[in-house]
């Protein structure tokens, strides 16, 4: 099969602005179901509300788009009541870290086996724009029109340190590495999350000096560090400049999993 | 047995292999109880973060074909909401056992009371109808959580068993039957679109993992299950079938008992101050007094009413401040006296018969 395959033909066009990251991870994502060998009849996707939740309503799959934040708590009466489904749930910053945020840091704590692609795109885009636990300090929103007052979670700290079997950041510049990081997902059992910053061009872009589509993604390109960088340079007692981002697998460890057939 | 107990146990009876929740007083008996049993029967039992991924938790389950309940009560239940609309809008079958106590707020934790019959029909944003039944013994909260399964798996929709502390906590002796009636959930037969509705207005079911490939959305949606949310006429067209597959049957699905239907003067009850209205039936034998026992209260069979042809007055114990007895003066132009009664205690014998010399 290929990633074409994978689509609900008939219900493309997305909604999907002009120069969203959202359809690149959900390329990736397929790409690495695919390359996995998953069958489409065992494997059900899952989400919440937002721009990263109507992914599930593209692929030709069982699919459960339910309502704001409660993903993962859907998708762990999925895994549980039949284990021999695979579930990847797709959701996005605001559905995830702030109204879904306590059963984000329970579905770690159990360590469930979902899959989880979180697409952050540093703000509320469906709903025009408004300010997110992600936005970072600083960073120009509907709700934050002096600029982002708060501090940004750090979402794969969040899954590490909550009990999370494997956790990567990547972005949509870095195609092929966040492809291999879901698939790694995909194969780990327990709780996967994988982060993929995404450009909002519409929503964020536009806002915080990212003018053209191209820009946003010129900054991934370019800001991104990878995490053995990170790791050497607190070692060696150098900081992390403020401007970079990390990037790459966080963590992988093989806590005992909740809903792995045995 | 603890009517708490006899709930749990009856669900397992009805087919229930999933249990999702979170403890909250009164209903704790029922995770608790599930929490022994579902294990050793190959059904899982899982205490979720809060109230909202219990519910979660069990819409989830249903869609891969789980038999699958919750139980809250009064907080919890305002909690569910949200999700209760969604299991309405995407047609899952499930069943939510309210144990309720007194409200607003915390309350009366301990407590009994019926303050939420309104809220389990009106509870979730949106028109919609449910499916609402109201034990009054141990032996109801066996039979009727059987039933409320059934119902269900039948109209693919939320179910309640809107029980209250006094039953929940009461102890009597139940009959366990050797077997019961178990309705399975007819699935999507090959050729037709997953919300496709037939004559009888709920269409077949398409588990996951079975390769139907279905989507499933909380958002107004056509028969493929795609979203269709600025559609007028597709909104329109889902939300009626939705209402009617349930209010078109409320005659046949409805679930009463009568006594003295010549009567003039009649009680209408439910659930736990049914008991009292059965000891003043007892101690007065009057047969110009009747009574209405339900069984089943949302959909609300006005039908029932007609029972009574002699009937000049409606007399309505409850434990809230006239919920029920609100909906029953929408139907008649008899007269109905609602006998409101908050704090937890049952009505007395003798205040029911001071509201009987009162009325005439």
């Amino acid at each position: 099969m290929t990633v074409e395959d994978w689509l609900r033909q008939d219900r493309l066009p997305t909604i999907f602005c002009v120069g969203c990251g959202n359809g690149t991870v959900i390329n990736c994502t397929l790409a690495a179901i695919d390359q996995s060998g998953w069958k489409k009849e065992e494997t059900v996707f899952v989400s919440g509300i937002g721009c990263s939740s109507r992914a599930p309503g593209y692929i030709s799959a069982d699919s459960l788009h339910t309502t704001h934040g409660r993903a993962l708590a859907f998708a762990t009466g999925i895994k549980l009541a039949n284990p021999d489904l695979k579930v990847v749930v797709f959701t996005g910053d605001g559905d995830l870290a702030a109204i879904g945020g306590n059963h984000f840091i329970h579905a770690c704590r159990r360590n469930i086996d979902l899959t989880v692609v979180c697409m952050n795109n540093l703000i509320y885009g469906m709903t025009g724009g408004q300010g997110s636990p992600t936005t970072p300090p600083g960073a120009l929103s509907t709700t934050t029109p002096y600029g982002s007052a708060e501090p940004a979670f750090d979402l794969c700290g969040l899954a590490s340190a909550a009990g999370a079997n494997y956790v990567a950041r990547w972005t949509s510049y870095h195609v092929k590495e966040l492809t291999a990081a879901i698939r790694e997902g995909l194969a780990v059992p327990g709780f996967s999350f994988i982060e993929a910053l995404v450009q909002c061009p519409t929503n964020y872009g536009r806002r915080n000096k990212f003018r053209q589509v191209l820009d946003q993604v010129e900054y991934f390109r370019t800001h991104a560090m990878l995490a053995q960088k990170a790791e050497r340079m607190r070692e060696s007692g150098e900081a992390v400049p403020e401007n970079m981002f990390v990037v790459g697998e966080m963590l992988r460890r093989n806590r005992p999993a909740l809903g792995v057939r045995r | 047995m603890q009517g708490n107990t006899a709930c749990a146990e009856g669900a397992l009876a009805a087919g229930c292999r999933f249990f999702g929740g979170y403890p909250i007083t009164p209903s704790t008996e029922v995770a608790e109880h599930m929490a022994v049993r579902l294990p050793k029967i190959g059904g899982t039992f899982i205490q979720m973060e809060d109230e909202i991924a219990g519910i979660a938790a069990v819409i989830g389950a249903s869609w891969t074909g789980t038999k699958a309940m919750t139980a809250t009560s009064g907080p919890g239940f305002s909690l569910m909401m949200e999700n209760i609309g969604y299991a309405v809008m995407t047609e899952t079958p499930c069943v939510i056992i309210n144990i309720q106590r007194g409200g607003p707020s915390t309350g009366q934790p301990t407590m009994g009371a019926q303050g939420d019959m309104l809220q389990c029909r009106f509870g979730s944003h949106g028109d919609y109808s449910i499916i609402a039944l109201a034990p009054s013994s141990v032996q109801e909260m066996y039979d009727l959580t059987v039933t409320a399964f059934n119902l269900a798996e039948r109209f693919r929709t939320p179910v309640f068993l809107m029980a209250d502390e006094i039953v929940g906590h009461m102890r009597e002796r139940l009959i366990i039957p050797d077997s019961v009636t178990s309705e399975e959930r007819r699935p999507l037969e090959p050729g037709r679109l997953p919300f496709q509705a037939d004559s009888g207005q709920v269409p077949g079911f398409p588990a996951f993992g079975r390769g139907y490939g279905v989507h499933v959305t909380g958002l107004t949606h056509d028969e493929r299950g795609y979203p269709c949310a600025t559609s007028p006429s597709v909104h329109e067209e889902l939300v009626t079938r939705l209402v009617r597959k349930i209010e078109t049957e409320r005659d046949k699905i409805a679930s009463f008992d009568v006594t003295n239907p010549g009567a003039e003067t009649v009680f209408i009850s439910y659930g736990a101050p049914s008991r009292t209205v059965e000891q003043v039936m007892h101690d007065l034998r009057r047969d110009d007094i009747g009574h209405l026992r339900l069984r089943l209260v949302w959909p609300f069979a006005e039908s029932m009413l007609d029972v009574f042809r002699q009937a000049e007055r409606f007399i309505v114990p409850e434990m809230n401040l006239g919920q029920m007895a609100r909906e029953i003066e929408r139907h008649t132009d008899r007269e109905v006296i609602p006998v409101p009664k908050l704090g937890g205690a049952l009505h007395s014998p003798g205040e029911l018969i001071r509201v009987l010399e009162a009325a005439r």
